[in-house]
C-alpha cells in the first residue's frame, strides 16, 4: 500500500524537473516562481484563517473542556456533524448567504444601511476557510485540554497561583500540542484550497490550489509547471509546519494526537 | 524416585546482544511445586515463557517427560499459564473463559458444563458464571484465570507472579488456596515471584536466580540454612554478611575474633563470607558477650526489635526482645551452629553491611512485605 | 462570566449551522431562487429520485465508498496489527510513510495519484483513470484513518491475552479471530466508518484522480460552477439527516456502554 503513497510523490518530485520531452530542467521551478504573488497571497490567507481559527477556536475548546464530563461528548458531536456534510455543500451555502442579492446583505439593507459588496473578495475566502476549518482546530486543543489532570491544576493552585497565572503557566503549556497539531491541520488545507477560493473567491482570487488546478484540469494543461507548483506547495508547508513545531519541542506527544 | 517432566538443558536466550538467560538447566519432577525467584530482569519469567512455548531459546533443549519439545508450538503443549494480571478474556464471561480452552478443544456442550462447573467450585465462584470480567475483583479474576488453566487438564501449571496484584492479606489466602489446589490435583506447579516469603512457604523446591543464572537450587530450609553465596544470603530473608578467614576446618575468624563453627572443607587460611542471621544473635552486656558494639539505631517491629549494633565500623542487624536504646553499649554472643560460611562469589563485595540502612530503603527492596 | 462562556459557544455553534440550515430551508423553496422565499414544496424532494445524473453519481459514491472502506479496513488492521509486532524504528518509518496522506495537501495527493494513474496507463495499458483508480486512491487516503484508529485499541488491549488463548490450544490465525479481533473490535468498526464517511465526502482527491467518473461531490460541484439546481440542496438535506440520526445512534449506544461499564 505504501506504493500509492511514495510512489505518485516521488512522480510529482520527477515531474517537477522533467521537460515534455523528457529532459531534465529546472525551468518549471523557475517558471513557478513567476506567480509568486499567488504564492504570497496563499500563504497570507492561510495564515490568517488560522490564526482566527486559533483565536476563536481556543476559547471553544477550553470551553468545551470545561462542562460536565458527560455533555462534553454531546458538544464534540455537534461539532463534529457539520464536518459530516459535504464541505462544497456548505461552501455554496455561504455564497447564497454572502452574494450581493444574498441573504446576509437583504438582512442588512432590511436594517436600512448600504448593500456591502462581500462575496469575490479575500474576506470572503477567510470566512470560508474558517468555517470550514474551524472544527480541525477546537478538536485536537480540546482533547488536549480534557485529558488534563485536574490535580496539576489544583496543585498550582496548591502553590499559590491564582486563575490567570494558572492557565499562564500550566494550562496553556500543557495545551500547547494540541495547538501545533491544530494549526497544522488548519493550515495545511487553506494554504492548498482550491474550491473556497473558487467559489467565494469567484476566480479573482487565484491561490497555488487553483494555479495547480488549472495545469492538470484546466485549460493550461502542463502537469510538468503543476508538478513544480506542487513542489513549491510541499515545501511552503514543510517550513510552516517546521515554525510551529518550534512551539512544542516534544513531537512524541504530537504524533499522538495527529 | 519421581521423573523428570520438565528438562531445560543448557538454555541461552539474548534480547539486543543482552544476555537474558546464561547456559540454564533445569529438571522439575512430576507433581513438585517449584518456584523461581529472583529480582526483577533476572531471567524467570523468560525461563516460564520457554517453557510455556511463547519464546524459542537461542541454543539448549526443552523436554516434556523426555521427549524434546523445542518445536512444539505453545497451543500443542500440556502446559497452561496463569497470567501475571491474568489476562481474561475482556469480551467473555467468566464460564465462556473457563470453557474457552474446552470450546476449542470441540468438547461435547455437556462436558464443557460438567468441566466448567467444578472448576468453578474448585475455586469457589460457582455463583459468578454470567458475570462479566470487569465486575469482578482482583481476587475473583485470579479465581477465574485459575479455574480456565486448570479446565484444560494442564500436566504442568505456570503462575508468572499469580498473585502480585493483590493486597496483603488476599495473597495470603490465595497462597494457601494455591497449595490446596496444588496437592488435591497432584499437578506440577512451576511458579514465579520475587516475593521471597511466597516462595519459602509455598514450594518444595526453590530455584533462586539471578542474571540469567540459577544461584541455587534447594528446599526451602535449605535456601534460608545453607545459602550457596552472598546473593542468596542477602536475598533471602536478613542477613549480616561479613567478610571473614577460614583458618581451619571448624574454625573461623571474622569481625576480629575466633569463632568455632560447624562448616569445613574450604581449606585453611581461605576467605570466605560468614552468614549469620539477625534473629540467631543473643543480646547480653558487654562483659558478657564475645564482640561487642554500640547501638545506633532501634526499630519497633511488633514481635521484636530491630537494632542496627556497629561491631568495629561493621553493622550488624540483630532481632532482640529487650529494649535496648539507641548508644546502649552492648555485648554479642553467636552460637557455632548459627554461623555459616559462604565461599567468596562475585557477589561478596556487593553486599555490604547495613550501615544505608533505614525503613525507607527497606520498602524499596522489599515492596511486599 | 458563565454566561458569556454560554453565549460564545452558542454563537459559534449558529456559526457553524447557519449554512447548513439555509440549505435546508431553501430545499423546500418551491422557486429555483436561492434567496426569495416562495413558498413550501417538496417537489425537490420528488425531482432529486428522478434526476439520473444525481442519482448515477450517488450510486458511484457508494460503490467506491463501501468497496474502499472494506479494503482500507483489512489492509489497516493487517497494517496495523503488523505495525504494533515490529520493531521501534520500523514502527516510525511505516507510521510516517503512511501518515503521509493525511498531512499532505489533499490536492497534492490528488494530482500525485493522477500523474500516476495516467503515467502506469500511458506505459502498460491499463488503469485507465475510472472506478477502479478511484477505489485505489481512495483506499490510500483512508487507510492511516484505519490504523490511527486500530493502533490504540492494540496498545490498550493486554498483550497477554493472545497468549492466553496460544496457551489454551489456540492456533495464532484462531487466537487472533477469537481473542485479538473483539478486542480491537470498536477501533476497527470507528476505522470503517471514518473510511466510509471520509470516501463520501471526498472531493479533491476524485477530482483529480478520477477521470471522468461522477460522484456526487463532483457532481455538486460542476453545479455549483454552474446554476445550482434545488435537488442539490434536497440531496443535502436528506444526507444531513440521515448523517444525524446516525451519529445520535452511535452517540446513544456509546452511552449506554458506559452506563453499563459504569453499573459493574
Amino acid at each position: 500500500m505504501s506504493f500509492f503513497v511514495t510512489v505518485p510523490l516521488i512522480l510529482v518530485i520527477i515531474f517537477a524537473f522533467t521537460t515534455p520531452d523528457g529532459g531534465f530542467t529546472f525551468d518549471n521551478i523557475i517558471y513557478a516562481t513567476k506567480y509568486s504573488a499567488v504564492f504570497w497571497r496563499s500563504i497570507v490567507l492561510g495564515a490568517v484563517s488560522t490564526l482566527m481559527c486559533l483565536i476563536i477556536g481556543y476559547p471553544m475548546a477550553y470551553f468545551i473542556a470545561k462542562i460536565k464530563a458527560n455533555f462534553q461528548s454531546v458538544f464534540i458531536m455537534l461539532l463534529m456533524i457539520p464536518m459530516w456534510t459535504s464541505f462544497l455543500l456548505r461552501t455554496y451555502a455561504w455564497m447564497t448567504i454572502l452574494e450581493y442579492n444574498g441573504l446576509l446583505n437583504k438582512l442588512i439593507s432590511f436594517l436600512g444601511f448600504e448593500k456591502i459588496n462581500m462575496i469575490n473578495t479575500p474576506g470572503a475566502v477567510v470566512l470560508g476557510m474558517v468555517y470550514n476549518f474551524l472544527p480541525y482546530m477546537i478538536l485536537p486543543i480540546y482533547t488536549v485540554l480534557s485529558k488534563i489532570d485536574t490535580k496539576v491544576i489544583e496543585a498550582a493552585q496548591d502553590l499559590g497561583a491564582n486563575k490567570f497565572t494558572v492557565f499562564k503557566k500550566v494550562i496553556f503549556p500543557l495545551s500547547l500540542a494540541g495547538v501545533v497539531s491544530g494549526i497544522t491541520m488548519v493550515f495545511v488545507p487553506s494554504v492548498s484550497t482550491f474550491v473556497v477560493s473558487k467559489m467565494l473567491g469567484g476566480g479573482a482570487i487565484l491561490m497555488i490550489g487553483d494555479l495547480i488546478e488549472m495545469q492538470f484540469l484546466g485549460n493550461a494543461y502542463n502537469p510538468y509547471l503543476g508538478s513544480a507548483v506542487s513542489l513549491v506547495l510541499m515545501v511552503i508547508i514543510m517550513i510552516g509546519m517546521g515554525i510551529t513545531n518550534k512551539l512544542d519541542d516534544d513531537p512524541n506527544e504530537r504524533n499522538m494526537i495527529v | 524416585m519421581r521423573s523428570s517432566i520438565i528438562k531445560l538443558d543448557k538454555i541461552n536466550v539474548s534480547f539486543d546482544n543482552e544476555l537474558i538467560l546464561n547456559n540454564l538447566s533445569l529438571d522439575i519432577k512430576e507433581g513438585e511445586f517449584v518456584t523461581l525467584l529472583g529480582p526483577s530482569g533476572c531471567g524467570k519469567t523468560t525461563t516460564l515463557r520457554i517453557i510455556a512455548g511463547f519464546l524459542a531459546p537461542d541454543s539448549g533443549n526443552v523436554f516434556f517427560r523426555g521427549k524434546r519439545i523445542n518445536n512444539v508450538p505453545a497451543h500443542k503443549r500440556e502446559v497452561n499459564t496463569i497470567f501475571q494480571k491474568y489476562a481474561l478474556f475482556p469480551h467473555l464471561n467468566v464460564y465462556e473463559n473457563v470453557a474457552f480452552g474446552l470450546r476449542i478443544q470441540k468438547k461435547s456442550e455437556d462436558e464443557i458444563r460438567k468441566k466448567v462447573t467444578e472448576m468453578l467450585k474448585m475455586v469457589n465462584l460457582s455463583g459468578y458464571i454470567d458475570r462479566g470480567i470487569e465486575s469482578l475483583s482482583g481476587g475473583q479474576q485470579q479465581r477465574v484465570a485459575i479455574a480456565r488453566a486448570l479446565a484444560n487438564n494442564p500436566k504442568v501449571l505456570l503462575l508468572d507472579e499469580p498473585l502480585g496484584a493483590l493486597d496483603l492479606k488476599l495473597r495470603k489466602d490465595m497462597q494457601t488456596e494455591l497449595k490446596n489446589i496444588h496437592q488435591r490435583t497432584g499437578i506440577t506447579f512451576i511458579l514465579v515471584t520475587h516475593d521471597q516469603e511466597e516462595a519459602l512457604s509455598m514450594s518444595d523446591t526453590v530455584v533462586v536466580m539471578d542474571k540469567g543464572r540459577i544461584q541455587q537450587i534447594g528446599t526451602p530450609t535449605d535456601i534460608y540454612n545453607e545459602p550457596k553465596n552472598a546473593f542468596v544470603a542477602d536475598f533471602i530473608g536478613e542477613s549480616n554478611i561479613i567478610e571473614g578467614t577460614m583458618i581451619e576446618d571448624y574454625r573461623v575468624k571474622f569481625a576480629g575474633k575466633e569463632f568455632q563453627c560447624i562448616d569445613s572443607g574450604f581449606g585453611s587460611m581461605k576467605p570466605v563470607d560468614v552468614v549469620i542471621r539477625p534473629e540467631d544473635v543473643r543480646v547480653t552486656t558487654p562483659e558478657n558477650g564475645y564482640i561487642s558494639g554500640t547501638v545506633t539505631s532501634v526499630t519497633f517491629k511488633g514481635v521484636h526489635n530491630e537494632i542496627i549494633v556497629d561491631v568495629d565500623g561493621f553493622k550488624w542487624m540483630i532481632q532482640t526482645t529487650a529494649g535496648q536504646e539507641e548508644g546502649d553499649k552492648i555485648g554479642l554472643i553467636i552460637n557455632p551452629d548459627d554461623i555459616h560460611i559462604m565461599k567468596k562469589s562475585v557477589y561478596s563485595s556487593e553486599v555490604g553491611d547495613y550501615s544505608a540502612f533505614s525503613d525507607e530503603f527497606y520498602e524499596e527492596q522489599h515492596p511486599h512485605k | 462570566m458563565k454566561i458569556l462562556n454560554k453565549i460564545y459557544m452558542a454563537l459559534i455553534f449558529i456559526f457553524l449551522y447557519a449554512p447548513i440550515f439555509v440549505l435546508i430551508a431553501f430545499s423546500f423553496n418551491d422557486s429555483k431562487s436561492r434567496v426569495v422565499w416562495s413558498g413550501f414544496t417538496l417537489k425537490w424532494y420528488f425531482k432529486l429520485f428522478e434526476n439520473q445524473e444525481i442519482l448515477s453519481a450517488f450510486y458511484n459514491t457508494m460503490i467506491i465508498a463501501i468497496i474502499s472502506a472494506l479494503i482500507a479496513t483489512v489492509l489497516g488492521t493487517a497494517a496495523a496489527v503488523g505495525i504494533s509486532k515490529s520493531k521501534k524504528w520500523q514502527k516510525k518509518l511505516i507510521m510516517n510513510v503512511t501518515n503521509l496522506p493525511m498531512i499532505n495537501p489533499e490536492i497534492v495527493t490528488g494530482v500525485s495519484l493522477m500523474l500516476l494513474f495516467v503515467f502506469i496507463y500511458n506505459t502498460f495499458g491499463f488503469f485507465k483513470p475510472g472506478l477502479v483508480t478511484l477505489i485505489c486512491a481512495h483506499t490510500t487516503f483512508c487507510l492511516p484513518y484505519v490504523i490511527l484508529s486500530v493502533m490504540p485499541k492494540l496498545r490498550q488491549m493486554d498483550p497477554h491475552i493472545y497468549e492466553a488463548a496460544r496457551d489454551l490450544g489456540c492456533s495464532p490465525l484462531k487466537a487472533f479471530i477469537k481473542v485479538v479481533m473483539p478486542s480491537i473490535l470498536p477501533g476497527i468498526i470507528t476505522g470503517m466508518i471514518m473510511s466510509f464517511t471520509m470516501s463520501i465526502d471526498d472531493f479533491v482527491i476524485s477530482y483529480f484522480a478520477g477521470g471522468m467518473v461522477q460522484t456526487l461531490p463532483i457532481a455538486v460541484y460542476s453545479m455549483t460552477r454552474k446554476i445550482v439546481s434545488p435537488e442539490i440542496n434536497a440531496l443535502s438535506s436528506v444526507m444531513f439527516i440521515v448523517v444525524f440520526m446516525l451519529l445520535i445512534v452511535i452517540n446513544f449506544r456509546q452511552e449506554k456502554d458506559k452506563v453499563r461499564g459504569a453499573k459493574k
